[in-house]
């Protein structure tokens, strides 16, 4: 064998290491997002009983700026508005399983040695990559395959379904090329993630962005999108419109990109040496700032890339949600009843201001949890072991990360209250001052129950380490589902609404903040902190071997 | 006074038993060695001494504290290199450096001057772009750099070259001429007789042996190589003698301790020409203790059991 066969060599076995590998990880991702389709085709099967309904909710969805922004209405049908709801949702998270699964069974083996081991073996050049975008490409056949099968068990057209199905995996595959690339250009498996992460969120801004821009048609039920959207491939997947027509020649769009990615990745394996990166490795600095010199210094550092990105993030989303403002004010029917329910008030301006900053807390949320969570990490990949046999306290530790969550969250918050402020001070009336007064206030009075949810993950992680990521993720899901945004809709129970911090999140700017439920937050904060730090305390570490 | 002294130390992970009553005392001032093959619980019992696991069963005691209570406040007064160095990918060597040294409660700025100088480490790179033994000496010289009261090495020139294992030594000595103590973890056997004061030989979170090494040497068979005059005969059945192989006038065995003098007489009977006796080596110490022994319980492999499985299906963080 020679040239390009032989660079393929051992690619089968390399595969089925991945899927050994793999069998757990990539299950659990297809069956989750398959439970997702099905749990949000029901919501909307049963939401939407007449087709009244249905046509009222598509109106609503593509009449306004703000709604386009989150999904593409292309006529009215039940299966057409799930995915209005939830493509967006779907399609992110497939990509983020694609490029986790490539970078998996690449860079990390690089990262790791393991694939000088396995290079040593009769082994192409090209195996390693190949194993990996085949297994995802494989993983995102299947869960096309059980999207669209979810969505005819509701009932739903058989045509729409499956192209459904169809559209979100030929994202995920596309993703598979591009985590093909970031692979070849950073020499870590955070650098790597981050390089397809960043191409994610650009695809996901200029479809959002695309829809936006685009004009409801005469029948007010279908959108037109604008051009930014036909240059991402998760724009693609909304131009293939289920249950709107099926079109399926978008697929081709996606196959020559993915057959171009995948080239310039080969092209790549082959320029560059094993374990390294194209990307030059910087030299750094031969002494410490005085700065890192502390467990809080410490964690800065090992998140501040992360805050950083995130901070771009909340600021952008808080300049267009500003910007968008002005279409709630003549809002009517059912998307007004969401806005009101949510923010608690019938002035419609301060339910939007109130209801949108919610959701920056909900997002802030995340951000605690994930930095919290880099704790275990810290621990698992035995990063923490030199930090305790020094004069370092696991209590002290614990607190580095604690403040680091904190500030960050708080960071985010202004950041987007003063994005939104800047804009919506034209768009919702007020001038601009009073609405980075009314907004920065709303906005750090989401701190508390954030802060809750930071403590549940400190607890886990004292009294179950080996569980924390999913009990902490579980309680972020449930917490915002049970929460003002979700729980009124899906008519729980008041005592289970409670449950979420969310719901006693103060309802600012719409209503004055009072400090009782503030209060009870951070007492449960501190609770729960207390009990995190003292089970640290008392446990053994978990250390590698 | 003692730096260290651990008694009946047990240490459970569910059913594996990695540390079953294991004894270890480290005089104040002395390089001890601490010997044993993979997974016999070495790394487990210097994770105890440092607090971060919590004993079953025992006493332990480092520096007079309790190494769980007092943690904190012991780690000021000594320094640890992990047996496994996972350093932050993102980060210089020399950032690690001052991060762990300052964390300890501070370091000696031209100590680590001259540690970077003397293992000729660079502190500019990122800790993902060093080699093994390159991240090996980062972690070196974090702990060599802090003046401190005790030292815990944990297989310390794992990935060194020869030169450096010199230079390792040659800081080692100076370390004890400053009268500090130092725990040396090793299986590898030069290094430990070049170092050590006393050493001891742990076995499946036992402790086998311990003391000097010409204690130690007393408790195993001297070789004895031995010409005559006349024939010998009759040696085979002498009580205390073993692997007897001789042609004639000629004769190789090995003696149990406290038959050597016995066997001697014997000896004189048949007019001795030369005699050569050589002491055991480490290496026959070694293999005295293990060499019969084809499965130990692996206590690394308790211990990973216990951190988070989902790293070894590799998610990528």
């Amino acid at each position: 064998m020679t040239g390009r066969a032989a660079g393929l060599t051992g690619m089968v076995a390399l595969t089925r290491l991945a899927l050994r590998r793999d069998r757990f990880t990539l299950s659990a991702w297809v069956l989750g997002l398959s439970a997702f389709m099905a749990g949000i085709t029901a919501m909307s099967v049963s939401g939407l009983p007449t087709r009244q309904d249905v046509i009222e909710q598509t109106e609503l969805m593509a009449g306004n700026a703000a709604m386009r922004m989150l999904g593409l209405a292309s006529g009215a049908s039940v299966g057409g508005y799930t995915l209005v709801r939830g493509y967006l949702t779907l399609a992110v998270l497939t990509a983020l399983m694609s490029t986790f699964a490539v970078v998996r069974h690449t860079r990390q083996n690089e990262e790791t040695g393991r694939a000088d081991l396995v290079g040593a073996t009769v082994v192409g050049r090209y195996a390693g990559l190949a194993a990996g975008v085949v297994v995802t490409v494989g993983a995102n056949i299947a869960l096309s395959a059980l999207l669209g099968l979810t969505m005819i068990v509701n009932g739903q057209p058989m045509a729409g379904s499956v192209t459904a199905g169809a559209s979100v995996g030929a994202v995920g595959i596309v993703f598979a090329g591009v985590a093909a690339i970031a692979v070849q250009l950073s020499s870590t498996t955070r650098g790597a993630s981050g390089i397809a992460s960043a191409v994610l969120g650009l695809a996901f801004l200029l479809s959002g962005v695309g829809n936006m821009l685009g004009r409801a048609d005469a029948s007010g039920l279908r959108v037109v999108s604008a051009w930014p959207s036909w240059v991402s491939p998760i724009g693609w997947g909304q131009q293939m419109r289920p249950f709107g027509g099926d079109h399926w020649w978008p697929l081709a769009l996606f196959a020559v990109l993915f057959t171009v990615l995948l080239a310039v990745a080969g092209a790549l394996v082959r320029r560059r040496d094993v374990g390294r990166g194209m990307l030059p490795e910087r030299r750094g600095r031969t002494e410490a700032a005085p700065g890192l010199l502390s467990p809080f210094g410490l964690v800065w550092r090992l998140q501040r890339g992360a805050l950083l990105a995130w901070a771009v993030g909340m600021l952008g989303f808080g300049l267009v949600l500003g910007a968008i403002g002005g279409e709630v004010a003549d809002m009517d029917g059912s998307a007004r009843d969401w806005y009101t329910r949510v923010g608690g008030t019938d002035r419609i301006v301060d339910a939007y201001r109130t209801s949108i900053i919610g959701m920056a807390g909900m997002a802030a949320a995340i951000y605690t949890v994930q930095i919290l969570l880099r704790m275990h990490a810290e621990e698992t990949e035995g990063h923490l072991e030199p930090v305790l046999a020094t004069a370092v306290s696991r209590a002290r530790w614990v607190t580095g990360h604690i403040m680091n969550a904190v500030l960050g969250a708080a960071g985010l918050l202004l950041l987007f209250a003063v994005g939104m402020g800047v804009t919506a001070g034209r768009t919702l009336g007020g001038g601009v001052a009073a609405q980075l007064g009314d907004l920065t206030t709303a906005a750090l009075a989401q701190l508390p129950g954030i802060l809750v949810l930071g403590g549940v993950v400190v607890a886990v992680v004292g009294l179950l380490p080996r569980w924390a990521g999913p009990v902490s993720w579980t309680v972020v899901m449930a917490s915002v589902l049970l929460g003002p945004l979700f729980g009124p809709s899906l008519k729980w129970p008041q005592w289970a609404q409670d449950l979420s911090p969310f719901t006693h999140t103060p309802k600012a700017p719409a209503a004055a903040i009072t400090m009782a439920p503030v209060l009870t937050l951070l007492v449960a904060f501190t609770a729960l902190a207390v009990v995190g730090i003292v089970t640290s305390r008392h446990r053994n570490l978990a250390l590698p071997a | 006074m003692n730096a260290i002294s651990v008694s009946g130390l047990v240490k459970e992970f569910g059913a594996t038993r990695a540390l079953d009553g294991l004894d270890l005392t480290v005089g104040t001032g002395e390089v001890h060695g601490f010997l044993g093959p993979n997974g016999a619980g070495k790394t487990t019992t210097l994770r105890v001494l440092l607090g971060l696991l919590r004993r079953d069963a025992g006493a332990v005691s480092v520096l007079d504290g309790d190494p769980w209570r007092d943690a904190v406040s012991l780690h000021r007064r000594l320094a640890f290199v992990p047996g496994e160095v996972n350093l932050w990918p993102n980060l210089t060597g020399g950032e690690v450096i001052d991060l762990l040294g300052t964390l300890r409660g501070g370091l000696d700025r031209k100590r680590r001057a001259d540690l970077l100088e003397r293992f000729q480490l660079d502190p500019g790179k990122r800790c993902r772009a060093y080699s093994k033994g390159n991240r090996q000496k980062v972690a070196l010289v974090a702990a060599l750099a802090s003046d401190v009261e005790l030292y815990l090495l944990d297989e310390p020139t794992s990935g060194l070259d020869p030169l450096m294992e010199a230079v390792f030594q040659e800081v080692v000595r100076e370390l004890r001429g400053a009268g500090r103590s130092v725990l040396l973890s090793s299986h590898i056997l030069s290094e430990v007789e070049a170092l050590c004061d006393r050493v001891t030989i742990i076995r499946a979170g036992r402790t086998a042996e311990s003391g000097t090494f010409d204690e130690l040497r007393h408790l195993t068979r001297t070789t004895v190589t031995v010409e005559t005059a006349e024939p010998i005969d009759a040696l085979g059945q002498v009580p205390g003698v073993h692997d007897l192989s001789r042609d004639h006038t000629r004769a190789r065995f090995s003696v149990d301790p406290g038959e050597l003098g016995e066997v001697l007489r014997r000896l004189v009977t048949f007019d001795v020409r030369t005699l050569t006796s050589s002491p055991p080596t480490l290496e026959e110490l070694f293999l005295h203790h293990y060499g019969d022994d084809t499965r130990v319980p692996d206590a690394s492999d308790a211990a990973a059991g216990l951190s988070d499985s989902e790293a070894g299906r590799g998610s990528p963080r």
